[in-house]
């Protein structure tokens, strides 16, 4: 980006979209959430689909007994729904009698159980019941039919608000499951400001749950929280309008939003977060390198796609061609639009086939997308960086903007390694040379 | 209601999907939520494959669920055909399309596409992967397979690789080459690379190869009925397998049985020296039943193994698993709970798995060492090189592949005798594949797991046996891969006879007992 691009997408048109989606499903939040609640245990009440999902998502991670699994439907579940609940609570007292060090269970809903109209919610009241005072058990939908991918996190974070206690203290609430390691930095620039009264939503254990109130603030740490916000919302507390904490001009205005909403002075701000700014800048400015002038597009993932366009184009130079989401939060995204370069293509939704034919037209540099895209796409040539990495990599915030840039630098840099600058010639009459020639050149 | 966290099958819709991705100029138009697109990834990353699976979500959400979903299913099955102008077009529903109860058999034949049209009724809540594969290439032979006359030359089909199949790419060279120095010609390979047209020429072949009966039993016995083409029973795993396979073979080609031998060495290497430590060797078979099934014989006829454990995931195939682990003189898992997998190893206490990648995992726990021999597998057993399990470059393979993660033995010598070195003790574990006690390792946050959900209840019978001091001294000069064994036959030999404490005398005593 030069001097010159204007900035403001506010009015800009969106194309939106539908057709087949090449997405997760809500689902997938547990294999991240589940890490970060560490006595909560996760219980989809789904098919084998939904088992098989989970077991794909989670690669390797399901063989390290994680804290989540799948109630599976069987035929005779399908038949009265009476049958279903009595099957239900006996599958969940087996399940808290063999992990006694489970603090809240989430019933999961999927699509199967959403459309048989399973009363997840009932069942979560009556569980409850049960099993407390030990054991917290909720219910909130991840279904395909309902979430897209982060999503599933949103519906979780929002059946855990009406519960949370009440407060009349200020308190600041960030909102948002982030990587310990980013929250402890979070905490550290905050208490640097002086707001010392924080906490998150979600806590790391069921007692460290926030407490919310009329005078509670809170920011989101993550874009796709609107009906946890509107959760929020209802119980009286007060949204920071902010653009998302990415890259060292994401943060800064991140933490310059919290920090007038408490009345910090510039001088205490500067003191606090001149050092961590230049240290991102220079970090950023060694993968920006490789990403100047380079033409990206987004396929819809996430919801982070808006907040990362905008950092790659303000602090990397690249050029958004197309940034695709799942669902654009008008409200939430207000911050973030302001800030993207005019000219680029919004879409909300998808129609897998008409996108990929205007990623094979734009041919940008750089594609952003689903696992099941990248590989074929690559093989057509085309630069490719899988989306779901930036929802498990800690990415937010100072420390880890240089490492946010180049994971999207990498796949470029790799692909100017092994393009080989001077194949050698092969000898026309050697036995056997065929087999050594590239697939293009045999046929 | 069943609580699960791996399940060793998909659905049976992804078992369709296997059989579609094998093809080329067939599309699979699903009637499926947003998120069931999942399963595209097991074919992009796990195989790798560098083209989309060709299938077509309907992509249905909360919102249509009142109104219209079989427009959608309609509108998505005409676009899919206009852009992708498949030979032929499967239909289906994943199970939550199930429970909505569209029929997309019937709205897909009433649009009147100038290509057959193949419903496929897959029951999600009572069937799983592998019904799904043979299913579906058993609807596809059926509709498609028309009578034809036989070719002049002695030809045969290669029925059952699919898609995302455990060496399946691998196996078809391998017997190709068998069939080959027979000079029996292939017809078509199928599902993997055959396109619908070639489906319709199935019936010029003289008899049928059938690779993976959990892919292609119902094809191949439908085509033995319809079309009078016998199909082969035994499955090429093995030198003695290869060699039974070309037997069978020549006999119903009617031509000489002849097999390259040249290349073939796991014999000689099974039969040197070095091997002779792999004699009565422990090892657990599971997996899917063909591979299970043929991976036993192979362990004991060909590499001196004792099979301590067999059993299988896809009960279909319960009965032949049974009948040949009753000939083996061990008792059958026939499970697709991997908790019951779990067990049965513990209590079989094999000194090697050969299994699944979920075996893989239970023998990182266990401390056992384990070689992959069936699906379903992680990316890694989709190796770039040729890696066969049939014929005779497989029987090499199987060697290399299972012989690898044991201690062999001219390094178990140097170990025992060296075993007080630091290079050799304890500490720094038996080699670099499996065995290695967990935990302890730097780097890389540890799981947060506080309590091991498939633990057991307490040993009922763990009486308080103490261990003399001499004993545990004595039982420490035990090599280290053994001395788990050791530890526990000594035990459970103590605790048969009432004896509370063990001294060294015990300690001989019980392995005079478990001496074999």
């Amino acid at each position: 980006m030069n001097d010159a691009t204007p900035f403001g997408c506010q009015s800009a048109p969106v194309l939106r979209e539908r057709g087949q989606h090449e997405v997760f499903c809500g689902l997938t939040g547990i294999v991240w959430l589940h890490r970060k609640m560490q006595d909560a245990f996760f219980l989809v009440v789904g098919s084998r689909t939904c088992a098989h999902l989970l077991q794909s998502a989670a690669g390797v991670m399901i063989f390290a007994e994680p804290r989540f699994g799948t109630a599976i439907l069987e035929e005779g579940d399908l038949a009265g729904l009476k049958d279903a609940n009595d099957e239900l609570d006996r599958e969940v007292a087996r399940l808290l009698t063999r992990r006694p060090d489970i603090r809240q269970l989430f019933l999961v809903g999927s699509c199967p159980s959403e459309v048989i109209k399973l009363d997840l919610a009932r069942a979560a009241e009556r569980l409850t019941q049960v099993h407390a005072p030990h054991v917290r058990v909720l219910n909130y939908s991840g279904s395909g039919i309902e979430t897209t991918f982060t999503q599933g996190e949103d519906a979780c974070l929002a059946a855990m608000v009406p519960g949370l206690p009440s407060t009349d203290a200020a308190n600041l609430l960030l909102v948002g499951a982030l990587p310990d390691v980013v929250e402890d930095q979070a905490r550290t620039l905050l208490a640097g400001l002086g707001i010392d009264h924080v906490q998150v939503l979600p806590g790391r254990r069921a007692d460290q749950d926030p407490a919310v109130g009329p005078n509670t603030r809170y920011a989101l740490l993550q874009p796709f929280l609107g009906d946890t916000a509107a959760a929020l919302d209802g119980r009286g507390a007060t949204r920071i309008a902010a653009p998302f904490p990415f890259g060292e001009e994401g943060t800064t205005a991140w933490l310059r939003a919290v920090a007038e909403a408490f009345g910090i002075d510039e001088a205490t701000f500067a003191r606090v977060t001149d050092a961590p700014r230049a240290r991102a800048r220079r970090a950023v400015a060694a993968a920006a390198e490789t990403l100047a002038g380079k033409r990206i597009t987004f396929l819809p993932d996430s919801q982070l796609e808006l907040p990362l366009a905008r950092f790659l184009s303000r602090e990397c130079g690249m050029e958004p061609v197309e940034i695709g989401t799942p669902y654009l939060h008008a409200g939430l995204m207000g911050p973030e639009l302001a800030l993207l370069p005019q000219g680029a293509r919004l879409s909300e939704g998808q129609d897998v086939d008409r996108q990929l034919d205007r990623v094979r037209a734009d041919r940008p540099d750089l594609t952003v997308c689903g696992m099941g895209l990248a590989n074929p796409l690559e093989s057509e040539g085309l630069t490719t960086k899988w989306a779901i990495e930036l929802v498990f990599t800690p990415v937010h915030f100072y420390e880890q903007a240089g490492d946010l840039a180049a994971l999207f630098a990498r796949p470029l840099r790799r692909k100017r390694i092994l393009t080989d600058p001077a194949p050698l010639l092969l000898a026309e009459n050697t036995p056997g040379v065929r087999g050594l020639a590239p697939a293009s050149a045999r046929e | 209601m069943k609580l699960t966290v791996w399940t060793y099958e998909g659905p049976p819709h992804v078992g369709a999907m296997r059989v579609a991705t094998g093809m080329e100029g067939l599309h699979y138009v699903l009637h499926a939520p947003q998120g069931d697109t999942y399963a595209d990834l097991l074919f992009t990353m796990i195989e790798r494959r560098g083209k989309r699976p060709p299938v077509t979500y309907t992509t249905f959400q909360a919102r249509d669920l009142g109104a219209d979903t079989a427009t959608l299913f309609r509108d998505a099955c005409l676009a899919a055909y206009e852009r992708f102008k498949p030979e032929a077009l499967i239909v289906g529903a994943s199970c939550t399309a199930e429970l909505i109860q569209d029929d997309p058999g019937g709205l897909a034949e009433r649009l009147g596409l100038p290509v057959p049209v193949i419903a496929l009724e897959l029951p999600s809540y009572s069937r799983k992967e592998l019904f799904g594969t043979d299913e579906t290439f058993y609807q596809l032979a059926r509709r498609l397979a028309t009578p034809c006359a036989r070719t002049p030359e002695v030809s045969c089909n290669i029925l059952g690789p699919t898609g995302l199949g455990f060496r399946h790419r691998d196996d078809v060279v391998e017997v190709t080459k068998l069939l080959d120095a027979m000079g029996i010609a292939v017809n078509v390979v199928a599902p993997m690379g055959a396109r619908p047209s070639d489906l319709t020429r199935l019936g010029a072949a003289h008899f049928n190869v059938l690779l993976y009966p959990e892919h292609g039993e119902a094809a191949a016995r439908w085509l033995e009925r319809e079309h009078g083409q016998p199909y082969t029973r035994t499955i090429p795993i093995g030198t003695r397998a290869t060699r039974a396979f070309v037997a069978e073979v020549a006999e119903m080609a009617g031509v000489a049985p002849r097999l390259d031998t040249g290349d073939l060495r796991q014999p000689w290497w099974s039969a040197s020296v070095d091997s002779t430590y792999l004699t009565g060797k422990r090892v657990f078979v599971f997996g899917d039943a063909t591979h299970a099934m043929a991976a036993a014989k192979v362990a004991r006829d060909e590499m001196g193994f004792e099979v301590c454990g067999l059993g299988c995931y896809n009960r279909e195939f319960a009965r032949p698993v049974r009948a040949l682990a009753r000939d083996m003189g061990v008792e059958a898992t026939i499970t697709d709970d991997y908790l019951e997998v779990e067990r049965a190893i513990a209590a079989a206490a094999p000194e090697m798995i050969l299994g699944t990648q979920m075996e893989r995992h239970i023998g990182k726990r266990l401390g056992i060492p384990c070689a992959v021999i069936s699906a379903p597998v992680h990316v890694q057993d989709f190796p770039a090189r040729h890696s066969p399990q049939m014929g005779v470059e497989g029987a090499n393979v199987l060697f290399d592949t299972w012989v690898h993660p044991l201690v062999m033995g001219l390094e178990e010598h140097l170990l025992t005798m060296f075993r007080e070195d630091f290079e050799f003790s304890d500490a720094a574990g038996p080699s670099h594949h499996g065995g290695h006690a967990p935990g302890g390792e730097a780097g890389g946050p540890a799981p947060q797991t506080p309590r091991d959900i498939s633990a057991g209840k307490k040993e009922e019978n763990a009486l308080d046996i103490v261990w003399h001091a001499l004993a545990e001294k004595e039982l420490r000069k035990i090599p280290f891969f053994v001395r788990g064994k050791a530890r526990r036959n000594t035990e459970s030999f103590a605790a048969e006879r009432g004896v509370a404490e063990i001294t060294v005398e015990t300690l001989y005593e019980a392995k005079a007992h478990y001496a074999r």
